[in-house]
């Protein structure tokens, strides 16, 4: 069975768009043969800065032939009717069509056409120039000469040579021919742009694989990112220190290189001054190196790894020396940000927010941070937090985004708040809260529990909520420029992490930002494994304000539900419902009205007397254990109705002959039904 | 290579002749050799050898060096490696030929960085000029570590498709000459590649500008005037469009309204640096100087440099 053999040799890619691109190249393709009748046992693809790679095994020489069977007119049929047949199933004789019998229908022609299954070969040389030309590339782009014309190819980078071989391994592989855009497919490719810049012509996947080895090329992005770490951790170790891990650097940098050479370089000790993690911004950020810190230990050494694409003639000696010189540049820049911040006190800095403009119609940073103050302030109990410090939080919260090193690096934000906040003696609380108010930054971000903390991190985003509701800057489909989804979920996540009871009503959330949070804590709640129909139970039950008690609620009734009381009265529940539904329709009324205890007591027999009173109570039971907040306890109450409610449906005829009685019934059913609202509304929760 | 180079001559040892050098390289592949336009432009994207000859079908490729002016950027002559004036070196070459990659390096060769010794790398980096209404993809070009040069393929400018794209290549030739002649401080810049009295340094011939113009810059450039110089330029640009415009025929000002247009964007950063823009107005002056880009763009096309 032959293989097919493709690379598309281009200038560098971006590294962030390799693997993606490896994907979508043997999707692309594979699909497209499968679709053509080709299967295939196996496909990988790969990529390097300068190539995609596609390999699929086991390939049939031809597509399968096709056998299909024409239906056509009956026996007799004007000569139109045949003539159109026969054209339409390349027939030339109506003697070459057999005659079908139908008892029903007759008997009509039929004429097997046969379609001879191409070359495996024809079709991939027929699929490839348009997959190529419809690449899904995030950003693509023209070049050269040809881009004065119109439909002009576009790749991500100028696209320099196609090499493309179909074979088993007892033959030579042919070249499928092919052309895109002037670009003729053939059977080169090349390899290391300095190391081995000589065409190389190939034959099949191993000898490609084989060949880009010996050409200093690493064909696969797995494969050099484990030869990056396992030498960079090689070389750490024999210095006594440690590779600080960073799996998205090593992602982008194997992206980088055809050829990883990892190389050790050092800076001065006195850069040690600055704090860790800005050394590693520093050092990741524009150099994409990593940094070592001391063997069993937090310390960072004064050591990085580049890793290079190079085996240079001196052994890379001055590829460490340029680097060197390109961190030192940088780390004395940091060095001078950290001392030139440390001169001004972080309140000093406060008057520069008001340059800042945070939203056109939101105001400065300035004035969020005043509004951020106050509500942090008015927060402060709710989260046990003490109001001063909640305050004194919220005011310094934003004063590192003036500072230098923040300028420089953005991603540092919140982490230098707290490193100058700490140098200039607040509270620790206080310094914490400087750079946690941003947590959690998503779904798997950690919660701050720090009391301080976390009223400021809901004044934060509750502030933003509440600013861009107002201005009606609401997220709609996939489009949340503010990252308000981001910051809602933050808040449930801050409040039910920490068990806070926080009343969204008393802090001026409308109902329209209250429903946007219960859409936030559906999904979460979803992610964390609960029945969305219980959510939805419990939300349609009332004004529900408190997502603490929302979720309390929602575990209750999960757990009533999984009880055979539970599942009783939901079963009993429903049976009213269905009945109180289409009484209701038919008469055109609602039965929520107070029972008639004349009649009841007058006609009315045992089991619907009984079940009156028991209702009575359970319902007020029910209601002040959700008054105290206990939810289980309210279940527990309403299951005691189950017996009565069984009683009733076994012995009672609703629709009684006397209309008032039946009447009667229904509102007794209506109040039932009304008593398990104070719980949730059970008509939400989903069958079986 | 550079044995044979007296110091003065040797790119490794001379600021000048680092700039000799790529311009005897690039004019061997063909480029006209132009000297600086003659105006305050923040980079060398802004010569009309590049922005406006990047428009419309006509083959081209120039080389020259544009000194540049980023006023935000003056640090009174104290930062190492930051200054508000400095050279850039550009390269324009449309279309952009097959071995645009190739003639690169061999230019980096060229001045003494052998590519057997040094990781020369080429990264992601997509290029947008929000006031120029154009974008291109390409690279930052890597040295060792080192951002020496960025590396364009245009696609659009003023708003317009470019057809064909041509290729941009923008070295920085302080940070390239620090690099190859290994000092730590732009202004230890060797010049003219003499020793001794005879030396004339980088610091020797501009820091004395970079502290005077830092001061005007940030502290006295005057603020209405600047403001009213942007709308006078504003307004020119237009007036002169409309002059040259006569109906159906070819445009005839297409360049002197471009010059307004480069003034108006100079104006702007020399305000933005005095910090009297504010996050809107900001936006604001922006769109108006790529609304004049765009026009002097679209007057290019019809004119016979722009294929008209």
């Amino acid at each position: 069975m032959p293989d097919l053999l493709l690379e598309l040799f281009s200038e560098e890619i971006p590294a962030r768009m390799q693997r993606r691109a490896a994907e979508d190249l043997k999707s692309l393709v594979t699909h497209a043969l499968v679709e053509r009748g080709c299967l295939y046992e196996g496909a990988q693809a790969f990529a390097t800065p300068r190539r995609l790679a596609l390999h699929i095994a086991g390939l049939p020489v031809h597509q399968p032939d096709v056998k299909e069977e024409k239906k056509g007119p009956r026996v007799g049929a004007p000569q139109q009717a045949i003539d159109g047949f026969l054209k339409g199933a390349g027939l030339t004789d109506i003697a070459q069509a057999t005659i079908q019998t139908d008892p029903k229908k007759g008997d009509f022609y039929i004429a097997i056409v046969e379609s001879k299954g191409r070359p495996t070969a024809d079709v991939i040389a027929d699929l490839l120039p348009g997959i190529i030309k419809s690449f899904p590339w995030p950003k693509s782009m023209r070049w050269g000469k040809a881009s004065g014309e119109q439909g002009a190819l576009r790749w991500v980078r100028p696209l320099h040579s196609i090499l493309c071989t179909f074979g088993s391994d007892t033959e030579v592989p042919e070249i499928i021919p092919f052309d895109v855009d002037g670009l003729r497919s053939g059977d080169i490719t090349y390899g290391h742009r300095f190391l081995a810049p000589t065409p190389i012509h190939v034959r099949r996947f191993d000898d490609y694989v084989a060949a880009l080895e010996k050409a200093k090329v690493v064909l696969d992005t797995d494969r050099r990112k484990a030869i990056i770490v396992n030498d960079a951790r090689d070389l750490a170790f024999a210095q006594g220190l440690e590779l600080v891990e960073d799996d998205a650097l090593l992602e982008e940098v194997a992206g980088l290189v055809e050829w990883p050479v990892v190389l050790m370089g050092s800076f001065e000790e006195r850069f040690l001054d600055i704090p860790p993690e800005v050394i590693r911004t520093t050092i990741r950020a524009n150099q994409k190196c990593f940094v070592l810190r001391q063997a069993g230990s937090n310390l960072l050494a004064n050591k990085f790894l580049l890793t290079s694409n190079m085996i240079a003639k001196d052994d890379g000696a001055t590829i460490i020396g340029g680097n060197e010189r390109v961190v030192r540049a940088r780390l004395s820049d940091a060095k001078f940000f950290w001392e030139t911040d440390l001169k001004v006190k972080l309140e000093d800095r406060l008057e520069k927010l008001k340059n800042i403009t945070f939203h056109e119609k939101l105001g400065t940073q300035y004035e969020r941070v005043e509004r951020i103050a106050t509500l942090a302030q008015d927060l402060a109990p709710v989260a046990k937090a003490d109001p001063a410090l909640a305050r004194r939080a919220a005011r310094l919260a934003k004063a590192d985004l003036v500072s230098e090193m923040v300028g420089e690096f953005p991603e540092l934000q919140g982490l230098m708040g707290r490193y100058y906040a700490t140098r200039q003696g607040e509270d620790p609380h206080v310094a914490a809260a400087l750079e946690e108010h941003y947590k959690p930054q998503g779904p798997s971000d950690g919660v701050p529990t720090d009391a301080v903390s976390i009223a400021v991190a809901l004044a934060d985003k509750l502030d933003t909520l509440i600013g861009f509701w107002s201005i009606d800057e609401k997220p709609t489909g996939s489009k949340d420029p503010y990252a308000l989804r981001r910051a809602a979920l933050g808040v449930v996540r801050l409040v039910l992490e920490n068990d806070i009871r926080l009343p969204l009503e008393a802090h001026k959330i409308d109902t329209h930002l209250i429903a946007f949070f219960h859409d936030r804590l559906k999904v979460y709640l979803r992610d964390q494994g609960q029945r969305h129909d219980l959510i939805d139970a419990v939300l349609a039950s009332g004004q529900q304000d408190d997502l603490l008690m929302i979720v309390k609620r929602v575990e209750a009734l999960d757990a009533f539900l999984a009880s055979d009381d539970g599942a009783n009265l939901l079963a009993g529940f429903r049976r009213a419902a269905n009945i109180l539904k289409a009484e209701e329709k038919k008469d055109g009324k609602s039965y929520n009205e107070a029972i008639d205890l004349h009649l009841l007591k007058g006609k009315g027999e045992g089991e619907e007397k009984v079940l009156a009173d028991v209702l009575d109570v359970a319902a007020r039971h029910a209601k002040d254990h959700v008054a105290h907040e206990d939810f289980a306890a309210a279940m527990k109450a309403l299951a005691e109705l189950r017996p009565a409610v069984d009683a009733f449906f076994d012995k009672i005829l609703v629709n009684a002959e006397d209309p008032d009685l039946r009447a009667n019934r229904l509102r007794l059913l209506a109040s039932f039904r009304e008593a398990t609202r104070a719980v949730a509304d059970f008509s939400a929760i989903s069958g079986g | 290579m550079s044995d044979s180079l007296s110091d003065a001559m040797n790119p490794q040892r001379s600021f000048q002749a680092l700039i000799l050098t790529l311009h005897r390289f690039w004019a061997e592949q063909g480029c006209v050799i132009l000297q600086p336009y003659d105006m305050e432009v923040g980079a060398g994207t802004f010569h009309p050898a590049t922005t406006l000859r990047a428009l419309g079908p006509k083959h081209w490729r120039a080389a020259y060096v544009q000194p540049s002016r980023r006023p935000k950027d003056g640090r009174y002559g104290e930062n190492p490696n930051r200054l508000q004036h400095y050279y850039q070196y550009q390269v324009i070459m449309k279309p952009s030929p097959a071995n645009l990659q190739d003639l690169y390096l061999r230019s980096l060769y060229a001045i003494g960085i052998d590519p057997s010794l040094h990781d020369i790398r080429f990264v992601e980096d997509d290029w947008e000029s929000p006031t120029l209404g154009a974008w291109g993809l390409g690279w930052e070009c890597w040295c060792d570590g080192m951002e020496v040069s960025q590396f364009t393929y245009f696609q659009q400018v003023a708003g317009f498709e470019c057809s064909p794209v041509a290729g941009e290549l923008t070295y920085g030739l302080e940070r390239l000459a620090m690099y190859v002649q290994g000092v730590e401080n732009v202004y230890d810049l060797n010049f003219n590649g003499l020793d001794g009295d005879d030396k004339i340094s980088y610091g020797d011939v501009f820091l004395q500008a970079e502290q005077e113009y830092s001061r005007h810059n940030f502290e006295a450039a005057n603020t209405e005037a600047l403001a009213r110089h942007f709308k006078d330029a504003e307004a020119e640009c237009k007036s002169l469009l409309d002059f040259g415009n006569k109906g159906e025929g070819r445009h005839q000002m297409a360049l002197p309204a471009y010059d307004q247009c480069i003034k108006a964007s100079h104006l702007f950063n020399l305000l933005d640096a005095r910090g009297v823009i504010s996050v809107t107005e900001r936006q604001s002056y922006i769109f108006r100087v790529r609304e004049l880009a765009k026009a002097c763009g679209e007057a290019w096309l019809r004119t016979e440099g722009g294929g008209a």
